[in-house]
């Protein structure tokens, strides 16, 4: 596990609403990023559970949301939390960086799942400040 | 130059159906669902076919036909399968500009490459493993005198194939060729950006192969590689793709009890040592094409030389040679052979690209040349393109480390022997690398190095059938290419063989 003193992991609006609807489908739900070719670097988004974890990840942190506004179609309202999670080894060579996940068009192969909804979960990066650097 | 017609488009040489149902049993099998996703052109973002949406129920039929096929398949001489093979490979070489052209019009790499590569590769590839079962043997063991240890290869049965979308048809026939050489019959998942290359090929070779033999369901991960990749119903899974989907399969192959081959990428460096500037010949003009091999299909290869690692005392000239040639790739059309660069695969693998751009400037990497999306005209204004990018850096950075899968070179310098292979052995990956000198010596200690399973040495990116190819550390399980890979398909059965007409004596 990480330093839960900094936040490494954010999410966009539009992801946020994206995980509230998937949540409706697929229950609760969680993130590992994956690394390596083709689809690589992306964030796979699972039914939480569906992907073993172990002492080879690190908990990154976890995505606090809200299935609303409650005039939202299908919303429920209810506070839920999506965990994200990446290899230790690969944590290694990311840990300097703060991670968004957002949504854009696209057509991701793995078994992530937005795809079918014809969009794909990114990440956006950007570097620590000092401030959280320390932290960390 | 030509410029090939788009499928679609009067005078096209390729052309796509309408729409694609599931190649099950040797025949088109509408999805249980009804429903069918949009098939996008890279080259322009404008669909042209759509696909059937397959799930767990049309796994289960394909399941059903390839059951059904492979007893008999399994049974068939050797002969006869590597017939098969070369009538395949004959049909193939028979329409190798339509098939250039149609996995061009999916994929966007430039046809130049379909045309004088892909296409080539996949062709010589059933005709290698054609030869290749032919000269299989088994083996004998003589115990003692009157005990024989007879050694059998045996087909699987059935097996799992998920294929990605950066060579649609090579990959397959990567795939494909030892499966059906050794005797099985497969289910194939196609990517989803690339669903119906596969399936323009099967409406070519489909008569060639026995019902049920080759099964092709397309659809989402989620949706129909998953009841495929957790099957009960399948002896074997093999996977090309991202790490966090390969652990996912060896996690569904663990609770079948079913072996994986798995090739996860790499980011492989591409070192060059100071004496290859030595000259200005035909082996530095060889050096620098190495270098700007990052741009071969766009940077969508699982051993894109995506970090260049060039010696200090040469670094300012070679790379400033390097970038002319890398200014120097032609960006356009892909249906144009003269055409150097096409399109990346999908939009989203366009913006994963440009998000990588971001993070290497906010890492203080120096983009020398290229660094954003290429904006074309008229009818490729749609497309997905980005310029061809040189970034100077630290191989700390994440652009060092991660494969970007796009047309983008990170660039760095070394001292010596020994900083060279502690820079390319600091990966999480080891599929790829190249090594660049004309001293003989250096090459081979640099390539017996490099914790990597393949090391071009003055060469790169080449992959003929014979030359195994396959990871080490993060890149996977197996090796495919060569004649081992009958191995990942075969079952050993031995039968242990008395002669002897005596007992034992224990009981």
């Amino acid at each position: 596990m990480t330093d839960d003193t900094i936040s490494r992991v954010a999410v966009t609006d539009a992801a946020a609403g994206l995980l509230a609807r998937l949540r409706r489908q697929h229950g609760e739900l969680m993130f590992h990023q994956s690394g390596g070719c083709c689809d690589g670097s992306s964030p796979m988004c699972y039914p939480d559970g569906d992907f073993l974890l172990g002492d080879a990840d690190v908990h990154l942190g976890d995505l606090r949301l809200v299935d609303g506004p409650d005039d939202a179609p299908g919303a429920t309202g209810e506070a839920f939390t999506v965990a994200v999670w990446m290899s230790r080894a690969q944590f290694e060579y990311w840990q300097h960086t703060h991670l968004t996940i957002d949504v854009v068009p696209g057509r991701g192969a793995g078994f992530s799942v937005e795809a079918p909804e014809g969009v794909r979960f990114l990440i956006r990066s950007r570097l620590l400040t000092d401030s959280e650097w320390a932290g960390a | 130059m030509t410029v090939y017609a788009a499928p679609g488009q009067p005078g096209a040489v390729a052309e796509y159906r309408a729409r694609y149902d599931h190649w099950i049993g040797g025949e088109y099998v509408p999805p249980a669902s009804g429903q069918y996703f949009e098939n996008p052109s890279p080259v322009t973002g404008q669909t042209f076919t759509e696909v059937a949406r397959g799930n767990a129920e049309d796994i289960e039929r394909a399941l059903d036909a390839a059951h059904g096929a492979a007893p008999a398949w399994g049974r068939t001489s050797v002969t006869e399968r590597a017939n098969v093979l070369h009538r395949i490979a004959d049909r193939m070489e028979a329409n190798l500009e339509k098939i250039a052209v149609a996995e061009t019009w999916e994929n966007g790499k430039p046809v130049r490459e379909t045309l004088a590569a892909d296409i080539p590769l996949a062709i010589d590839h059933f005709r290698y493993f054609a030869g290749a079962i032919r000269a299989q043997e088994g083996s004998i063991s003589e115990i003692d005198e009157d005990t024989v240890a007879y050694h059998f290869h045996e087909p699987l049965g059935v097996v799992g194939q998920i294929i990605p979308w950066n060579f649609p048809i090579l990959m397959a026939t990567w795939k494909l060729a030892p499966a059906l050489a050794a005797g099985n019959a497969v289910v194939l998942k196609p990517a989803e950006q690339t669903p119906a290359s596969i399936l323009f090929l099967m409406d070519l070779i489909g008569d060639l192969l026995p019902p049920g033999v080759v099964n092709v369901v397309n659809g989402f991960g989620v949706e129909a590689g998953k009841p495929l990749a957790s099957s009960s119903r399948i002896r074997k899974i093999a996977f090309t793709g991202e790490t966090t989907t390969g652990r996912l399969i060896m996690q569904y192959a663990s609770q079948n009890i079913i072996p994986v081959t798995l090739e996860l990428g790499g980011k492989s460096p591409n070192i060059f040592f100071s004496d290859v500037a030595s000259a200005r010949d035909d082996y530095y003009d060889k050096a620098l094409e190495g270098f700007t091999m990052f741009a071969l299909n766009q940077g969508e290869v699982c051993t894109c030389p995506s970090r260049a690692l060039i010696q200090a005392d040469i670094y300012d000239q070679f790379l400033g040679d390097a970038l002319e040639r890398t200014k120097a790739v032609k960006q356009g059309n892909p249906l144009d052979t003269d055409t150097m660069i096409g399109a990346q695969a999908s939009n989203d693998q366009l913006e994963k690209i440009l998000s990588y751009i971001d993070i290497g400037k906010a890492e203080g990497a120096k983009v020398l040349t290229g660094g954003h999306r290429a904006e074309l005209d008229g009818d490729l204004a749609g497309g997905y393109y980005v310029t061809p990018t040189v970034f100077e850096g630290k191989n700390s950075m994440r652009i060092f480390q991660e494969e970007i899968f796009g047309p983008v070179v990170s660039v760095t310098e070394f001292a010596d022997f020994d900083d060279a292979m502690k820079i390319a052995n600091d990966t999480l990956y080891g599929l790829g690398a190249g090594v660049w000198s004309r001293q003989g010596e250096t090459a081979y200690r640099a390539g017996r190095t490099i914790e990597a399973g393949r090391v071009w040495t003055n060469c790169y990116h080449a992959y003929p059938a014979a030359a195994a190819f396959g990871g080490y550390k993060g890149s996977g399980v197996g090796r495919e290419n060569h004649k081992m890979m009958l191995d990942h398909y075969q079952q050993t059965k031995n039968l242990l063989v008395s002669y002897s007409g005596q007992k034992l004596g224990f009981f």
